[in-house]
């Protein structure tokens, strides 16, 4: 069967069971309930006075009684630093444990070395929001017997919610904790900031292991995750690279085609009618998008604009922003650099969330859904404005879901930001391989070489055009790059799929077919 | 065009291509080794135009070793052009 985006979604898949296909970003959610049921998380029940406390990660491990076909789950708030990951995978598959599903809210490049778990049958199934590098590109030859995940931040809540993702052993690190596992990530030698996306984890997984290099006296304040839903509490020596865990911030690009998108883009934003007194406002880390910010905040100084609150993956760009006061609080699900941790810890308008409270599209309301600005990056960008952010040009899976849906669904004001062709390779193209994003949920493409807006938003080209700027009918833009780079022969792949694109509500968008 | 020299030029930046070109005896034929990091997409019109760049320069005998890091068609041509030139003493340049 088709999607509403004509992608050829089966009816059921073998490692998954059956698709619902993707039928528009609000149909599921406008009826105000959803029919798929919630779990139960676990009920427990512990001894006073009794220790939680195991001499190290592999005693832990074992007392949780891991068993084969078990789901492990992880946050991967430690960046590229993180060593928990892969030491708690090669803890499993020395203990012989086999076809484990790995849940990890993303996988980064500091997870390569579990390559060798999914090439041996250690591990059979990957959940995740995003994959990269080596692992990306084994994943998508098909190395895996059953198909992988692709999840939005939100989405990933909703799926640990209904079950879809049965954790029975989270490992959770974090760089302070107590003997009974209350726990942060905001102090410690090893600091990383919010920890948002470990908490459903500790609520719903079977098993709950806390994993600090820094134990602190009972009781640890402030508290990401709470004692009453943790079974083991683990001291290491290292919970991975401090240098990649708690380096440094976050710079502002210096590549001047990345500054001159990012500067277009503050002036779409500037005329757009929504940079008004009190705006919500979303940024990501990468090249373009966080640079838009610069000029954002020229703006508002020089129109003396002050914002309502910052929200996501916050960098210390952002903390700087609310430290000046041109924002009055930030809500933050994952700090992108560690600079952010000390404001986290300090500053009691710099607010650590859940991934629930994020973006979950099932409950009452996300934050998101109170965004007005989000400024989001795109590895491809179609003529119907939906949006790639997982699959590369050679069809290989190299990026991450994150929350590019959720806070697009969400915001009043979309923009994508982009070149238009890197290198050789097309990025506006007619199609592109994989979508992530339903073009409904982008507002405005900007380029170096042109600004495009979604025809569903007369109003905004109308505001645009009167803020003198020249917009460009997508489609002319998609020709205008092919006359540049010649068109591209379509990526090859076989028929058997190994990877499904979930949309927030868990309904397919998309497939990825496996890579010849 | 006759060629008399081994000659290169661009470079191996990004979005840019070296080309490498050496003279061959009469009746050879074009010996073309092509590396491209987009080769997927773009192999066959390289080679196609690597032939009709050639064609234009009647050049029948040649070596031509290219590595390219993504370069547009214009890019590829001038660096062809030019290679060509300093193989044929039209033009200084870096030989080899």
């Amino acid at each position: 069967m088709k999607n509403i985006l004509q992608r050829e979604i089966p009816e059921t898949l073998e490692g998954i069971g059956e698709l619902e296909p993707f039928q528009g970003a609000f149909t599921k959610l406008r009826k105000g309930w959803m029919e798929e049921k919630k779990v139960p998380p676990p009920n427990k029940a512990t001894m006073p006075h009794s220790s939680k406390m195991c001499s190290n990660l592999k005693e832990a491990i074992i007392r949780t009684k891991p068993r084969n076909g078990m789901t492990v789950s992880f946050h991967h708030h430690l960046r590229g630093g993180d060593n928990i990951l892969v030491e708690s995978i090669r803890i499993l598959a020395e203990l012989g444990i086999k076809d484990i599903t790995l849940a990890s809210s993303s996988l980064t490049s500091a997870h390569e070395p579990i390559l060798p778990y999914i090439k041996n049958g250690t591990i059979t199934q990957i959940y995740s929001s995003g994959i990269r590098g080596e692992i990306g590109k084994a994943v998508a030859q098909g190395v895996m017997p059953k198909p992988f995940v692709i999840h939005s931040h939100g989405g990933r809540v909703r799926s640990v919610h209904t079950g879809n993702i049965k954790i029975d052993l989270t490992v959770i690190a974090a760089s302070a904790a107590d003997v009974e596992g209350n726990s942060t990530g905001a102090h410690g030698p090893s600091a990383f900031g919010s920890m948002g996306y470990a908490v459903i984890d500790a609520r719903y997984a079977r098993q709950v292991v806390v994993v600090t290099d820094n134990i602190v006296d009972y009781p640890c304040v402030p508290q990401a995750v709470t004692q009453n839903f943790v079974d083991y509490v683990v001291k290491v020596d290292s919970i991975g690279d401090p240098s990649k865990i708690a380096g440094g911030t976050t710079r502002i690009t210096k590549a001047p085609m990345d500054l001159q998108i990012a500067r277009l883009a503050a002036q779409v934003i500037e005329h757009s009618g929504l940079l008004k007194e009190g705006f919500s406002f979303q940024v990501g880390a990468g090249g373009a998008s966080l640079a838009v910010a610069k000029y954002i905040r020229k703006i508002m100084k020089n129109k003396d604009i002050k914002g309502s609150f910052l929200l996501g993956g916050v960098t210390s760009y952002g903390v700087d922003m609310l430290n000046e006061g041109l924002f009055k609080s930030i809500f933050d699900v994952q700090s992108f650099d560690a600079a952010v941790s000390s404001s986290l810890l300090t500053n009691p308008y710099h607010i650590e969330i859940t991934a629930g409270l994020y973006a979950n599209p099932f409950n009452c309301g996300c934050m998101t859904n109170k965004l007005d600005i989000v400024v989001l990056g795109a590895l491809e960008i179609d003529t119907d404005f939906n949006v790639n952010v997982i699959t590369g040009s050679e069809g290989y899976v190299r990026g991450a879901s994150g929350g590019h849906s959720d806070t697009a669904s969400g915001a009043n004001l979309t923009v994508v930001v982009c070149p238009s062709f890197r290198g050789r390779i097309p990025i506006v193209k007619e199609k592109v391989h994989t979508i992530v994003t339903p073009g409904e949920s982008i507002d405005v493409l900007v380029t170096e070489r042109g600004i495009c807006v979604n025809p569903n938003r007369p109003e905004l080209k109308e505001n645009l055009i009167k803020g003198g700027i020249a917009i460009k009918e997508i489609k002319d833009l998609a020709a205008e790059v092919e006359q540049i780079t010649g068109k591209a022969k379509p990526i090859e792949n076989g028929e058997r799929i190994v990877g499904i694109v979930e949309y927030r509500d868990g309904t397919i968008i998309d497939v990825i077919r496996q890579v010849k | 065009m006759e060629l008399k020299l081994k000659a290169q030029a661009g470079s191996f930046e990004s979005s840019d291509v070296l080309i490498m070109v050496e003279p061959q005896p009469q009746g050879v034929g074009r010996k073309i080794e092509l590396e491209s990091i987009v080769m997927q997409q773009f192999g066959d019109d390289l080679l196609l135009q690597i032939h009709r760049d050639l064609d234009a320069y009647g050049i029948k005998d040649i070596r031509v070793i290219i590595n390219d890091k993504g370069a547009l068609p214009p890019t590829l041509s001038a660096r062809l052009e030019t290679a060509l030139k300093r193989s044929a003493g039209l033009q200084t340049g870096t030989l080899i």
